[in-house]
């Protein structure tokens, strides 16, 4: 149902009039154009296209995409387009979001869409930190973020975001980072996939928690640090001289070293997207101990909610008659017949 | 209605069931069946409701009901009670005291008895007055037998030994066949009141149609407490031999009736006012006390272009309605209270994007949980004032069950024609209370179809938020090409709708929000019974209609100056309400809360409205609205409004943990 008509478009179609009001170096620029960059290679039409956002630096995002666009409340863009889509599944849904935004306040609603799976590409930018109100510790900021609501180190143990949606009901989920080359990869397969495909994009926030993520997404040097996940493929990293395995005896994954490029008899696994046991694995893979899983960790479609919520409503209407008189004058009736004196 | 011209002060509280006996038609009978929350009072209620309605009286019902799902057995606070007015004239509301009084077990005849009207009739089923069930009722001895209700009449046999008999046949065990035992009350409840068995009959069949046996038993059940009624002969401890009570049809306006609930007629009126504005119907709604009747009545009425959501909370519910509006459909949602409460930092995002969007709050008592299922009129405040920052938001009120569809139909129509959100206000009272409906013709309402913009509207431009006439911004799909536009919460410019924090711009859109909600077409504020000036006015709104009418109406008839006004439109109010009010040397507003329209009437108008409260969760009962009326009668200065006390003869009784 996503843009059934390949529309030719450029980046520059899809740029609005407004001054993008990101702090200079925020990595939202580069997730922005990422996209800007995507949907022309998706042949995607802007008319049929609508950003939905809730409240936060990421949820500015709808205001500077030339397409429909809906700038929402607090944690709520995930319920107001469930309604947008029942409303008219034609439309080419993303939504917006952030750590404090979908996690904090919108905790519930993202669940919720995530399990009911109403097809919509969902954007998480993680940047570990709240930035539109100046800097407090987000509930994905690590253990001992020292913020202006923190001054003494954040005590609460951090959500992660992937490991959230999988356990939610994701039947996607896919990871990349502000400034990685492989993000519109990333987009495009989240794009391809009916139903609710969420994906946390890693965002560097200069101001209030910069470089925070620098061990596997800095822009250069930290390429060892990252396992780019594809299907089919084993799952090699650090110039394919390491890859991931499966530790039999303890159940988990474990790190191994390839060598002369043998990964077979490393033991290193194919990484399957429609294996959702392994999936789990992925998102939990502790980093330092283990690389970044980025790329398409799981991708395997079941059918929309709405296309069930359609179905239900044409199988409970066929053959019925939407005749309202009818419905009005439906049970038990009686007629007056005679003079009324006195109505009220 | 109905005809009224039969109201004479016989309806009051002085007039008893032996008096009533005496008559060959009566004028009305309250009659109310209580007893444990397993014992079908309900059911019991409202297929005896039915079947008066078949017979042609006017009625109105009260359904009271524990906040408990199964309370335990026998206990006082697991009474659950249905009252009925129903007469040959117009009824208004469900009753002052109780003619008839049916208890089946004690702690029912504990909790309902004050409300009797001396003389009155009490049926109890001495099968459920043991040991064990009165000392549940705190009971130390059996009422029945011990003399303490001498003032009243009494029925009292084993109802439920009577039911094992009827039941015998169908071989059902003593358990199964014991909840027979609300069939063979209503059976004798029929019989008493002349009422056809037809009806019950069909229903019980259609009910059980998987199960005949059961149906039959039922059926069996039913007949047996008829047949019981004509041929006993029933006396009480006074001697008295009760025979059938009549009570003639009424003489209403002819054509085809119903019964009808509010929540009924706000799920049908909502399907009128979708179709009248030609557009799909998306319903969010969460579970709550008493408003989840609406989402399950809209459920079913999937061919109608109705998407209904259960949601994952109340804030879910209605942003996705916000959704589905922003998308083109007419987004619907609904709840009580806490539940709008939650609601209400959305309900300003569709003020401040201008997108169509009914709430209906069927109110409740009490902050916070309160009294999930009593009644009250205490959202007024929030309903209108509620919200931060200049939020102006239409309000409306239903003041019966009937008028709950016309007033749904209004709500989208606003909604629609003005691009706002608008607030439609209805109560428990109002929810599950029956009346007697007379079928409208969708024909007769005038159709409001919704107008999508799908081409520029200034030259070549597209402004999303350029005004028309009546002050709304264009509905524009998206999906629409060539009007491609961003919407938000934040405060944007007054024509392109981009974001704009600059102070002249605010103070713009904070009065161009405000005016196109001031300006909103309201029709001129009718007097709803007496002249149009005068000594007194009494002011209402909502589901204090009923009791008011009728106590104004006798006031009228003492030879009082005294005139009912009602108002549907809370916000903005009937231009000449203002004036209006300024034709009566008095103004009283009677509401089920602690005065919050009296706050609004003085506010707009300037007017002395002084408040006549009553939050105990009861309604206004004709009689102490009648009383309030006279005391601006009497000479005495000083004396009027103030605060209505718990009223021991109502539903929700008072007594519930002895």
């Amino acid at each position: 149902m996503n843009a059934p008509v390949k529309i030719e478009t450029t980046l520059k179609d899809w740029e609005t009039d407004q001054e993008v009001r990101w702090c200079p170096g925020c990595g939202d620029y580069a997730i922005l154009k990422a996209v800007q960059r995507t949907l022309p290679q998706l042949g995607a039409d802007p008319a049929k296209t609508v950003f939905i956002s809730g409240i936060g630096c990421s949820s500015r995002f709808p205001y500077y995409m030339e397409s429909y666009g809906f700038h929402t409340i607090h944690g709520r863009a995930p319920a107001v387009a469930t309604g947008v889509k029942l409303a008219n599944p034609e439309l080419d849904i993303w939504l917006v979001t952030g750590d404090g935004d979908g996690l904090s306040i919108g905790g519930n609603h993202l669940m919720h869409v995530l399990r009911r799976n109403v097809n919509m590409q969902i954007m998480l930018f993680n940047n570990e930190i709240y930035g539109l109100t100046k800097g407090q510790a987000s509930p994905t900021s690590r253990e001992g973020t020292r913020s202006p609501s923190s001054p003494l180190g954040s005590v609460d143990h951090p959500a992660k975001p992937a490991a959230f949606a999988l356990g939610a009901g994701a039947r996607f989920v896919g990871r990349g980072f502000d400034v990685s080359k492989h993000l519109p990869d990333v987009l495009k397969a989240a794009h391809a996939h009916q139903g609710a495909a969420f994906i946390e994009i890693f965002q560097n926030c200069i101001v209030y928690n910069k470089d925070v993520f620098d061990d596997f997404a800095a822009p250069k040097g930290a390429e060892d640090r990252q396992l780019w996940l594809e299907d089919g493929k084993p799952m090699l990293f650090a110039g394919e001289t390491k890859g991931i395995a499966l530790d039999r005896d303890a159940l988990e994954l474990k790190v191994v070293d390839v060598a002369d490029g043998d990964w077979e008899a490393a033991g290193v696994l194919v990484h399957d997207v429609t294996k959702r046991q392994v999936a789990h694995m992925l998102v939990d893979m502790p980093f330092g101990p283990f690389p970044m899983a980025l790329g398409v960790l799981y991708d395997d479609p079941r059918p929309t909610f709405e296309s069930a919520v359609i179905a239900e409503r044409e199988q409970a209407s066929a053959g019925k008659e939407a005749n309202l008189a009818k419905l009005l004058a439906k049970g038990q009736t009686w007629t007056v017949s005679g003079t009324a004196q006195d109505p009220i | 209605m109905a005809n009224a011209a039969a109201a004479t002060p016989q309806d009051g509280a002085t007039q008893t069931a032996a008096d009533a006996k005496a008559e060959s038609g009566l004028d009305s009978v309250v009659v109310r069946f209580a007893g444990d929350s397993g014992d079908g009072m309900q059911l019991t209620g409202g297929q005896f409701t039915l079947s008066t309605a078949l017979a042609g009286n006017d009625l109105a019902t009260f359904p009271d009901f524990p906040a408990e799902i199964r309370a335990p057995q026998g206990t006082l606070f697991g009474v659950s009670a249905f009252q009925i007015n129903f007469g040959s004239r117009a009824i208004h509301t469900a009753g002052d005291a109780p003619d008839v009084l049916v208890a089946m077990n004690p702690a029912a005849l504990k909790t309902n008895l004050a409300a009797l009207k001396p003389g009155g009739l009490v049926i109890a089923d001495t099968g459920a007055f043991t040991k064990r069930n009165l000392d549940k009722a705190k009971y130390d001895s059996n009422p029945l037998e011990d003399g303490s209700l001498a003032k009243f009449d009494l029925l009292a046999f084993d109802i439920s030994e009577k039911t094992i008999e009827a039941v015998k046949p169908f071989g059902l065990g003593n358990k199964d066949a014991l909840r027979s035992k609300n069939m063979w009350t209503l059976g004798l409840a029929l019989w008493m009141f002349d009422r056809p068995r037809e009806p019950i009959h069909n229903w019980l069949k259609s009910k059980f149609a998987k199960a005949p046996d059961i149906a039959d038993a039922n059926i069996a059940a039913l007949d047996a407490g008829h047949a019981y009624g004509e041929t006993a002969e029933l006396s009480g401890p006074q001697g008295n031999v009760f025979r059938q009570l009549h009570v003639d049809p009424v003489e209403s306006e002819p054509g085809l009736y119903r019964t009808v609930t509010g929540a009924e007629a706000v799920s049908l009126g909502l399907v009128a006012g979708a179709q009248l504005a030609e557009l799909p119907m998306f319903f969010g709604g969460y579970p709550i006390t008493p408003a989840s009747a609406i989402l399950h009545h809209l459920a079913r009425l999937k061919e109608f272009g109705v998407t209904t959501f259960q949601a994952e909370d109340e804030i879910a519910a209605v942003c996705a309605a916000i959704g589905a509006s922003y998308a083109g459909q007419l987004g619907v949602t609904s709840s009580s209270g806490p539940g709008i409460a939650l609601k209400t930092e959305a309900i300003g995002l569709g003020i401040m994007t201008e997108l169509p969007l009914v709430i209906v709050n069927s109110q409740r008592g009490g902050p916070s949980t309160g009294l999930p299922t009593k009644t009250e009129q205490s959202d007024l405040y929030q309903a209108v004032y509620g919200r931060n920052g200049d939020a102006p938001m239409p309000v409306i009120a239903a003041r019966s069950p009937s008028d709950a569809f016309e007033v749904a139909i209004e709500a989208c129509r606003i909604a629609v024609e003005y691009m706002t959100p608008v607030m439609l206000l209805t109560d428990g009272y109002i929810a599950n209370a029956a009346e007697p409906w007379k079928v409208p013709d969708p024909a007769d309402f005038a159709p409001f179809p919704a107008e999508f913009l799908d081409t520029p509207n200034d030259g070549e431009n597209f402004l999303p938020y350029k005004r028309d006439q009546k002050g709304a911004r264009p509905w524009v799909k998206p999906g629409t090409p060539g009007l491609l536009h961003r919407i938000g919460g934040i405060e944007k410019h007054e024509t392109t709708g981009n974001i704009d924090y600059s102070p002249d711009n605010h103070q713009r859109m904070t009065d161009a929000r405000k005016n196109k909600v001031e300006n909103i077409a309201v029709p001129d504020q009718q007097v709803a019974l007496g002249e149009k000036t005068g000594t007194l006015a009494v002011v209402g709104w909502g589901s204090t209609y009923g009791p008011i009418h009728q106590a104004v109406r006798r006031s009228i008839a003492k030879g009082h100056s005294v005139s009912h006004i009602h108002v549907r439109h809370i916000w903005p109010l009937p231009g000449n309400l203002g004036e209006l009010l300024m034709g009566f040397d008095h103004v009283l507003v009677p509401e089920m809360n602690t005065g919050q329209f009296k706050t609004v009437l003085r506010d707009q108008f300037l007017v002395d409205a002084t408040p006549l409260t009553k939050t105990s969760g009861q309604p206004f009962q004709i009689a102490e609205l009648e009383a309030a009326i006279a005391k601006y009668f009497d000479g005495i200065d000083g004396n009027e409004g103030g605060q209505v006390k718990v009223n021991e003869q109502q539903l929700p009784s008072t007594e519930v943990d002895g």
